[in-house]
């Protein structure tokens, strides 16, 4: 058993991560603690740098080199990061970075939230990109995903995004680790190491001359397309016969698979959809819903994924929308009237067309 | 005909682009003589900042890397960190390292990282067309200050060698000039200092140049080094502010 | 089965590794367990308490808000927490500290002198223990054996402790059931 954030720390050095650089947020401080233990005992590096724009500029850095690395932080920090996230992606540098999502904007508060979603599926940053974003619902998913997230950035040359909260990466929950990552590391030959018996590389994203950052940037897009075509990921509870579908990721995802249990008892039809990837967002399995009649977005925000999800179904069925934000978690009970709310207003309907 | 001239190998045969005058080219020279005769041009890797030198990855046939404005030191201590045996330097102007990158320098010095800076310091933002930067001088125009910098308003110039000597993390600390053949000679030996200095594991080194802007300054090159010799080294002496002792 | 406890008490009474040895006997005996610490900004002082969930079913929301089974230590968590208890279910508490003034109706109540206890074990911080060994018997949720074995993963290295922790479980155990399960757990 682990707490989210050192099964995060632990995923990542089975991945091959030996180059962590971080500045302490809560509610992610054991993930930087753990790294700061563990890393020099498999020969790698840990540093802890004087700002989050520093740090991600050191995971620029490794990653220019050719290393794994890897950086967390929590909403406020990851702002910071932005302007990393944005020039790893332009020079198409492989890395992952954690937000353990709390509530915002400005300082916020250090509970649970999920209102970082907009930045983080729109690639936060600025210009023309986007970031794989993976949104984690249990520790052993922590695990499985950061090992993934390695892959997909080495795979994708890309920085790739985990997204969690604060419950996810204080809660303990038995974990099990691979001995070793699916895949190898892939060999880096555009990596800067010293140009020693080949011509030199150069890791820039300074393209002065319109026509060719436009031409970089739609080469970086078809990679963007390919990641869509490829990586989207979600699991479905019950969607074959559901009239609700409700829509949910991570901890809010456990929260409403309380309430569908209780629902369920009570001869409601909900099903649940579960995005495991945020960017790429799982519109697919909303476009061939059969039986749906309408569907709630659940989330720890003011309304962001709802807008994913409308634009999903476009328009062929209501979306709902319950949030709590700020660091309030959702019970399953309010979730759990909720979804009656809308069962009762289906049934109503079904009633008056009769 | 033995040689006793020529373009130091690893700077690439291209025109600069920087302006008639501009101490850029002699500063990229040094450096890359230093790189050959030290023999580390294979396991050296530059980094290149936001300002005039941003395309100095053009000019050294080295590997290279373009950073963010300021955050230099940042992506060198995480090349350094992931590749210990090899020889990392950054090369930053004043508005790079001294305005928005005040902290990322500090703090890779403070750390000791394994580095060698290569601090341009003109007193003035070149590339963005002459605003002040930080270690423009009091009473200096500049197209933010155009009645001169006052230090009630704008502060006074930042020194940056003195303030990064005042650390214990630092092994080499130089301010140098290239506006005279001597103080071409003497920069160079500096700049290898510094390059030793990494070489030899010591810890952080830093040379600061104390160069020209004709154009900005709004000054032919040659009253430009009139100018920096009649203002910026009263206020930026020249001179070595910190050794390690076996290299010094 | 769902079993969702709340444990409260102030910081160094020991709440967190009293749920996380809960957490690991469930875990040991094959079902799905979650653990989850309140945080807060403040490092010291103040109240402490975590969650835990010991379940046949994958867990949901791992914050218990409504235990089946709340454990208050001292008097702020039994006036935080006392009126969140699921109707029917359990409440256990410390009443070397407590003073139980308006009891509820609707649900169990154990009063249990834990910290005099465990003083008269010879350690005050075994209080934790005490009450973990009095769950089992009030509960069942798990059995002694699991949460004997769990102590060494909660507790690794620190074996000149697991004889005294074990008496601490087998007295709180045997206070809830008279005496009789004391021996036989051992």
């Amino acid at each position: 058993m682990m707490k989210g954030n050192e099964a995060i720390g632990e995923a990542a050095i089975v991945a091959g991560c030996r180059c962590f650089f971080g500045y302490p947020i809560t509610p992610q401080n054991e993930l930087p603690e753990y790294m700061a233990r563990r890393l020099p005992e498999v020969g790698g590096v840990f540093v802890q740098a004087e700002s989050e724009v520093a740090a991600i500029n050191m995971v620029y850095g490794a990653a220019a080199a050719g290393a794994r690395a890897m950086t967390s932080s929590s909403s406020p920090g990851v702002s910071l990061k932005q302007e990393g996230i944005s020039y790893l992606s332009a020079c198409e540098l492989p890395c992952v970075v954690v937000n353990m999502v709390r509530g915002g904007p400005g300082l916020g508060g250090i509970q649970p939230a999920q209102s970082d979603y907009f930045q983080a599926t729109r690639g936060g940053g600025h210009g023309d990109y986007r970031t794989l974003v993976y949104g984690a619902a249990s520790v052993q998913e922590l695990v499985d995903l950061t090992i993934e997230a390695f892959d997909a950035a080495d795979r994708y040359r890309n920085p790739v995004l985990l997204l969690a909260d604060g419950i996810l990466g204080q809660m303990m929950e038995p974990a099990v680790f691979p001995d070793s990552p699916p895949l190898p590391p892939p060999a880096k030959p555009w990596a800067v190491t010293g140009a020693s018996g080949r011509p030199r590389n150069l890791i820039n994203s300074l393209i002065l001359q319109p026509d060719m950052l436009e031409a970089h940037n739609w080469r970086l897009m078809e990679k963007f397309r390919q990641i869509e075509e490829r990586e989207v990921r979600w699991e479905e509870d019950q969607l074959d016969d559901a009239e609700l579908v409700v829509v949910a990721y991570g901890t809010t995802a456990r929260v409403v698979r309380a309430a569908l249990g209780a629902a369920r008892r009570e001869g409601l039809k909900v099903g649940l959809l579960r995005p495991i990837t945020l960017w790429p967002f799982p519109a697919q399995p909303l476009r061939r819903l059969k039986r749906a009649r309408a569907v709630l977005t659940v989330e720890m925000s003011t309304g962001q994924m709802v807008e994913d999800v409308r634009l999903a179904v476009e328009g062929r069925l209501p979306v709902q929308f319950y949030g709590r934000t700020g660091g309030v978690v959702p019970t399953p009970r309010e979730v759990l009237a909720r979804i009656k709310e809308i069962a009762g207003e289906l049934a109503q309907e079904a009633g008056g067309r009769k | 005909m033995k040689q006793v001239f020529g373009r130091p190998r690893v700077l690439n045969d291209v025109v600069m682009h920087y302006c008639p005058g501009c101490h850029h080219g002699v500063i990229h020279r040094l450096i890359g003589e230093v790189v050959d005769e030290l023999g580390i041009a294979e396991r050296t890797i530059g980094i290149a900042p936001v300002g005039c030198s941003v395309l100095a990855y053009n000019y050294f046939n080295l590997d290279f890397v373009q950073a963010a404005h300021g955050r230099a030191p940042a992506v060198a201590t995480g090349i350094k960190r992931a590749l210990p045996d090899r020889v990392v330097f950054t090369y930053q102007g004043d508005g790079d390292l001294a305005a928005i990158g005040t902290a990322e320098v500090v703090h890779a010095a403070m750390r000791s990282e394994r580095i060698t800076v290569v601090f341009v310091n003109n007193a003035v933002f070149g590339m963005t067309s002459g605003q002040m930067a930080p270690t423009t001088l009091v009473g200096q125009k500049t197209t933010t200050t155009p009645w001169g910098r006052d230090a009630r308003v704008h502060g006074h110039p930042l020194r940056v060698a003195e303030m990064l000597a005042a650390l214990y993390g630092p092994a080499y600390i130089a301010r140098v000039s290239v506006h005279t053949p001597a103080q071409v000679m003497k920069a160079k030996k500096c700049l290898e200092k510094a390059f030793r200095t990494q070489l030899e594991d010591r810890g952080f080194s830093m040379v600061e140049f104390v160069s020209n802007c004709p154009t900005n300054w709004g000054l032919s090159p040659l009253d430009s080094v009139r100018w920096l010799e009649e203002n910026m080294l009263k206020y930026y002496p020249l001179g070595e502010f910190k050794l390690p002792e076996e290299v010094a | 089965m769902t079993r969702e406890f709340l444990l409260a008490g102030f910081g160094g009474q020991g709440v967190m590794s009293l749920g996380m040895v809960l957490t690991y006997a469930g875990m040991l005996e094959g079902r799905q367990v979650s653990w989850m610490p309140s945080y807060g900004p403040e490092q010291r002082g103040g109240t402490a308490n975590c969650s835990v969930i010991i379940s046949t079913e994958p867990i949901g929301c791992p914050v218990v808000t409504e235990p089946d089974v709340l454990v208050a230590m001292n008097p702020p968590s039994w006036e935080r927490f006392c009126g969140a208890v699921r109707p029917g279910g359990l409440a256990v508490v410390n009443s070397s500290m407590v003073k139980v003034s308006r009891a509820r109706e609707d649900i169990r109540l154990t009063q249990i002198p834990a910290t005099s206890l465990a003083e008269g074990l010879g350690n005050l911080r075994m209080a934790n223990m005490v009450v973990l060994g009095a769950l089992v018997g009030l509960t069942g949720v798990v059995g002694m054996d699991s949460v004997k074995k769990a102590l060494d993963k909660v507790f690794p290295g620190r074996e000149h402790l697991v004889a005294a922790n074990r008496a601490a479980l087998d007295k709180g155990l045997a206070w809830v059931t008279g005496g009789a399960a004391a021996g036989a757990a051992g």
